[in-house]
C-alpha cells in the first residue's frame, strides 16, 4: 500500500509538470472532439496522430495525449448519442438508446450529468485497479514464456469471436483473413519476403495504420454519407444540468455495476469499451424489477454503460502495460506509439522507466476530472460542432487521414493502400462483418508465430508443451471451452437475438 | 475546427521540405533492431550531442525483422540527400547475405562510419544455478538436448559467437534468436532460456538481476573485475558487433564524408564518452575515407567465420 502510495506520488508529479498537463488536455480535447463527431473514432485520430508524436519527442508526453484521446472519445460519443441519437462513438451505441429518449423528455441536462458522473467516477476507480494490479501483474509477467504468449494470444482470439456481433462464422473467417494479412511481408527468421507478389513496398508487410485507418475511418465515413442528413439536435434544451435526487438514487448502484463489469472486461483480451457498454446495458436490463422503461429514457441505461465503457477504455491499459500485449486495436496502436518513442512494450516497463509508467496511469485521473470540466459547462461548444454540416466535415476528415498516412513514410502506396481497405471496409459493413477482430488477428498474428516457433524451437520441436505447462495448458482450456460454448447451437442463437437488439 | 487546423498544421510541418545547409532539418536515423537494445539506445545517446553541436534532432525510427535484414533491404529505397539514415551491425552485413535468403547484398550497403563496438559475452539470471563459467560448461555438456541460448537476430555477432563457443568448448547448444536484445531481457529474466549470448551491455543495463559469466575481451572489463576472459579460460577469443551507420547508394560524396565527420565528432563530446562507457561500448571511429580498407579486412575474417557456421563450404 505504500509502495501503491508513493508509486502514485512520483506518477502525479510527473503528470502534474506544465508540459504533462497541456498534452493531457490537447488529448482529452481531441478525444471529445473525435468522440462527439459521428464517423471518426479514436483508432483512426490515434493512428493519423503517430507520425506527430515524433515531433513531441518526449514519450511520456506522447503517450499521456494518446491515451486522452482514447477515454476522452467515451466521453465525448455520449454527448452525440444522447442529443443526436447518433453514436458519436461505437461503445455509446447503447446510451442512445436511453439518453435520446431523456433529452426528447426534456432531460437532456439530467442524462448529460449522470453521463459525465458515472464516467468520472468509473474513471478514477478504474485507474486506481491499474495502478494496484499492474506491479503483481508485472512480476507474474516473467512466468509467462513463449509458450504462455502463444496461449495467451489464442485465447484472445478466441474471445474476439465470442464479443463480436452476429454470426459466429463470420467473426472466425474476419480473424482468419487478418492472420493471413498479417502473414505478408517479410519472414522474422529468414528474412525471406512471403505474399509480397515482387511489389517492393510489400516486403515491409502491410502498414497497420493503413489497415486501421481505411476499414474504421473511411469505410465509417462513406458509410454515415449513405444515412443522410437527418439530424435533430436538441441544442436549446440543455438547460437544467444538475439530475434531481430521484435520478442519483436510481443512477448510482447502475454505476457501480457499470464500473466493475467495465473493468473485468476492459482486462480480458479482446475486450475494450464497446464490449463493457454493451455488457452493462443487458445487465440493467436483466436485473431491473421493472424493465420496462428501458428504451424509453430510464436513467439507469445511460448511467450503466456510460460507467462501463469508461472502465474498460482504462483497464484496458493493464495487459498493454505488463505483458506488452494489445487486448484491442487501440491497445496496439498504443504498442506502436512505444515502439516509435523506443520503448520495448512489456513487463519490464515499469522497473526501467517508473516515470513514465506512473506519469502515464496519473494522467488519466487528471484527465478523467479534466473531462468532466470540459463535458459539462463547455457542452455548447460541442454542440456548436455538431452543427458542422456533414459536406464540410466529412471531406476535411477523409484530407486529415491521407495527409497522416502519407507522412507515415512519405509513401503514396500507403494512402492507396487505405483507400482500398476503405472499400474493403465498406464491404465488410454491407456484408455485416465485422472489423475488429480483423485487425486483432492482423496484430497479433506476427506476435503468434514469432512465439510459437521460439517454442518449437526451445522445445527441440516437442508441441506437447503447450498443453503440459500449467499456465498455457489453462489458457488453452479456456479458449477451448469459450469456442464450445458459442458454437452450441442454443446459445448461437440467443447470443444473436442478443445482439440484434 | 481550430483544433484541426491545429492538428493539420501539426502533420504537415513533419512532412514539408526545406533547403539550405546540411543538416536544416531532422534526421530520420532507422534502426533495424527493438527499441532498448544497443543499435537503440546508442543511437539516442548520439541524437543528444547532435542536436547540441549541429542544431538538428534524430528522429530514431525501429524497423525491426529479419535480424535487421528488413531495414537493410530497404536502406536505398530512401531519397539520397542525407536526411535518411540506417544503422548498421558487423557482422550481420557479411554474414546474412552468406546465408542467401535476404534481400541486399554486403556491397549495397554504403557505410560512412563505424563509431562503437561491444564485446560478446556470456550472460545468465541471477537466479540462475550456473555461478561461474564452469558451471555452465558443465550443464552444457550434460543437458539433454543442450542449452537454449538466447541472442538478437539470426546470422549476427550472437548466432556467430554461439556458433563459436559450440566449436571452441565441444558442445552444442540450440541458438534462439530475437528481434533484438531488449527483447531478450523478459526470456532471459524469466528463465525461459538458459542464458545469453550477448554482450556487456546487457549485464551493465541488468546488473543486479544477470550474472556476466565470461567476456570477449583482452583484459577483464573495468565494471566486472570478477568476471574471467574467454582468454583466460582457454578460448582465444576477442570479439564482438561493430556498429555504423549508412546512407542510400545515391546519396554524394560531400554528404557522405560531412556525416561520417559528425559522427567523429560526436564521438569526441567527453560527456557522451563517459556516458557510453559507463554502458559498457568500447568507442571506436572508422571514418568514411578507412571505410574500404576495414571493410576489405572484417570480411576476411568473417568469411572464417561463416564457414565455422556453415553458411560457406
Amino acid at each position: 500500500m505504500e509502495q501503491l502510495l508513493s508509486n502514485l506520488a512520483l506518477g502525479f508529479g510527473v503528470a502534474l509538470t506544465l508540459n504533462n498537463l497541456m498534452y493531457c488536455l490537447i488529448g482529452c480535447l481531441l478525444g471529445t472532439l473525435v468522440g462527439v463527431l459521428p464517423g471518426i473514432g479514436p483508432i483512426a485520430t490515434i493512428a493519423m496522430l503517430l507520425p506527430a508524436t515524433f515531433t513531441i519527442g518526449d514519450p511520456t508526453a506522447s503517450l499521456i495525449m494518446l491515451a486522452g484521446i482514447y477515454y476522452g472519445a467515451q466521453y465525448g460519443g455520449s454527448t452525440t448519442a444522447i442529443l443526436v441519437n447518433l453514436p458519436g462513438e461505437s461503445s455509446s451505441v447503447v446510451t442512445a438508446l436511453d439518453g435520446y429518449q431523456m433529452a426528447r423528455q426534456g432531460r437532456a441536462g439530467a442524462a448529460l450529468a449522470t453521463a459525465a458522473i458515472a464516467s468520472f467516477f468509473a474513471g478514477c476507480v478504474a485507474t486506481f485497479l491499474l495502478a494496484a494490479a499492474a506491479p503483481p501483474l508485472a512480476q507474474i509477467a516473467f512466468k509467462f514464456g513463449p509458450w504462455e504468449y502463444f496461449s495467451l494470444m489464442v485465447l484472445g482470439l478466441i474471445a474476439a469471436v465470442v464479443l463480436a456481433h452476429g454470426s459466429v462464422i463470420k467473426a472466425v473467417g474476419m480473424i482468419l483473413l487478418g492472420l493471413l494479412l498479417g502473414l505478408i511481408g517479410t519472414d522474422v527468421n529468414s528474412g525471406l519476403a512471403r505474399f509480397s507478389f515482387g511489389i517492393p513496398e510489400l516486403t515491409d508487410g502491410i502498414s497497420f495504420v493503413s489497415i486501421a485507418m481505411g476499414v474504421f475511418g473511411f469505410a465509417e465515413i462513406v458509410r454515415n454519407l449513405e444515412q443522410g442528413e437527418a439530424r435533430e439536435v436538441f441544442t436549446n434544451k440543455v438547460t437544467k444540468l444538475w439530475p434531481t435526487r430521484q435520478d442519483f438514487r436510481d443512477a448510482w448502484p447502475a454505476v457501480l455495476r457499470g464500473t466493475s463489469l467495465g473493468s473485468l472486461l476492459g482486462i480480458l483480451p479482446g475486450g475494450g469499451a464497446v464490449l463493457g457498454s454493451f455488457s452493462a446495458y443487458t445487465l440493467e436490463k436483466k436485473i431491473a424489477k421493472d424493465s420496462s422503461k428501458f428504451g424509453k429514457g430510464d436513467i439507469r441505461g445511460v448511467a450503466a454503460p456510460e460507467a462501463a465503457n469508461n472502465a474498460a477504455a482504462q483497464t484496458s491499459f493493464i495487459p498493454l502495460l505488463t505483458l506488452g500485449i494489445p487486448p484491442n486495436p487501440v491497445m496496439a496502436l498504443m504498442v506502436g506509439a512505444m515502439i516509435i518513442q523506443g520503448i520495448q512494450p512489456g513487463p519490464q516497463v515499469m522497473a526501467e522507466r517508473p516515470q513514465l509508467f506512473w506519469g502515464m496511469i496519473a494522467s488519466m485521473w487528471i484527465g478523467n476530472l479534466m473531462l468532466v470540466i470540459l463535458n459539462l459547462p463547455l457542452i455548447g461548444i460541442w454542440i456548436k460542432l455538431l452543427k458542422v454540416p456533414y459536406r464540410f466535415l466529412y471531406p476535411a476528415i477523409l484530407v486529415f487521414c491521407c495527409i497522416g498516412v502519407y507522412s507515415l513514410s512519405n509513401a503514396p502506396f500507403d494512402v492507396v493502400m487505405t483507400a482500398a481497405f476503405g472499400l474493403i471496409g465498406y464491404l465488410f459493413i454491407k456484408l455485416e462483418c465485422e472489423p475488429a477482430p480483423l485487425l486483432l488477428g492482423f496484430v497479433l498474428g506476427p506476435m503468434m508465430e514469432e512465439h510459437l516457433r521460439r517454442a518449437m524451437l526451445l522445445g527441440r520441436g516437442d508441441a506437447t508443451q503447450f498443453f503440459t505447462r500449467p499456465l498455457s495448458a489453462t489458457l488453452l482450456f479456456i479458449s477451448l471451452v469459450l469456442l464450445i460454448i458459442i458454437m452450441l447451437p442454443a446459445i448461437r442463437k440467443k447470443r444473436e437475438e442478443a445482439f440484434v437488439e | 475546427m481550430k483544433i484541426l487546423i491545429a492538428l493539420a498544421a501539426l502533420v504537415v510541418s513533419t512532412v514539408t521540405f526545406a533547403q539550405g545547409t546540411f543538416p536544416d532539418k531532422p534526421i530520420r536515423y532507422i534502426i533495424p533492431f527493438a527499441p532498448g537494445g544497443e543499435s537503440d539506445v546508442g543511437a539516442r545517446l548520439q541524437g543528444v550531442v547532435f542536436k547540441k553541436k549541429f542544431g538538428q534532432d534524430f528522429i530514431v525510427e525501429s524497423k525491426t525483422g529479419a535480424g535487421g535484414a528488413l531495414a537493410w533491404s530497404q536502406a536505398n529505397t530512401y531519397p539520397g540527400d542525407g536526411y535518411t539514415i540506417t544503422s548498421t551491425n558487423l557482422p550481420h552485413l557479411f554474414l546474412q547475405p552468406l546465408e542467401g535468403n535476404v534481400q541486399y547484398k554486403t556491397d549495397d550497403i554504403v557505410n560512412i562510419h563505424f563509431y562503437h563496438y561491444t564485446p560478446d559475452a556470456i550472460v545468465v539470471r541471477a537466479e540462475s544455478p550456473y555461478k561461474t563459467y564452469q558451471d555452465l560448461l558443465k550443464a552444457a555438456k550434460e543437458k539433454a538436448g543442450g542449452l537454449n541460448v538466447g541472442g538478437s537476430a539470426l546470422n549476427s555477432a550472437n548466432h556467430a559467437a554461439t556458433e563459436r563457443w559450440n566449436a571452441a568448448a565441444g558442445i552444442k547448444s540450440t541458438y534462439v534468436p530475437f528481434k533484438g536484445t531488449a527483447d531478450i531481457v523478459a526470456s532471459l529474466l524469466g528463465g525461459h532460456v538458459d542464458m545469453a549470448m550477448s554482450y556487456v551491455t546487457l549485464a551493465i543495463a541488468q546488473k543486479g538481476k544477470t550474472r556476466m559469466l565470461a567476456v570477449a575481451t583482452e583484459k577483464r572489463h573495468p565494471q566486472f573485475p570478477d568476471t574471467p576472459t574467454f582468454k583466460e579460460l582457454g578460448i582465444d577469443w576477442v570479439d564482438g558487433a561493430y556498429r555504423g551507420v549508412s546512407v542510400p547508394k545515391s546519396t554524394p560524396e560531400d554528404i557522405r564524408k560531412k556525416l561520417s565527420s559528425m559522427f567523429s565528432e560526436v564521438n569526441k563530446d567527453p560527456e557522451f564518452r563517459q556516458k557510453m562507457v559507463d554502458l559498457g561500448f568500447e568507442l571506436i571511429d572508422v571514418t568514411y575515407d578507412k571505410m574500404p580498407a576495414f571493410m576489405a579486412e572484417r570480411g576476411k575474417v568473417y568469411l572464417e567465420v561463416a564457414k565455422r557456421m556453415g553458411l560457406v563450404k
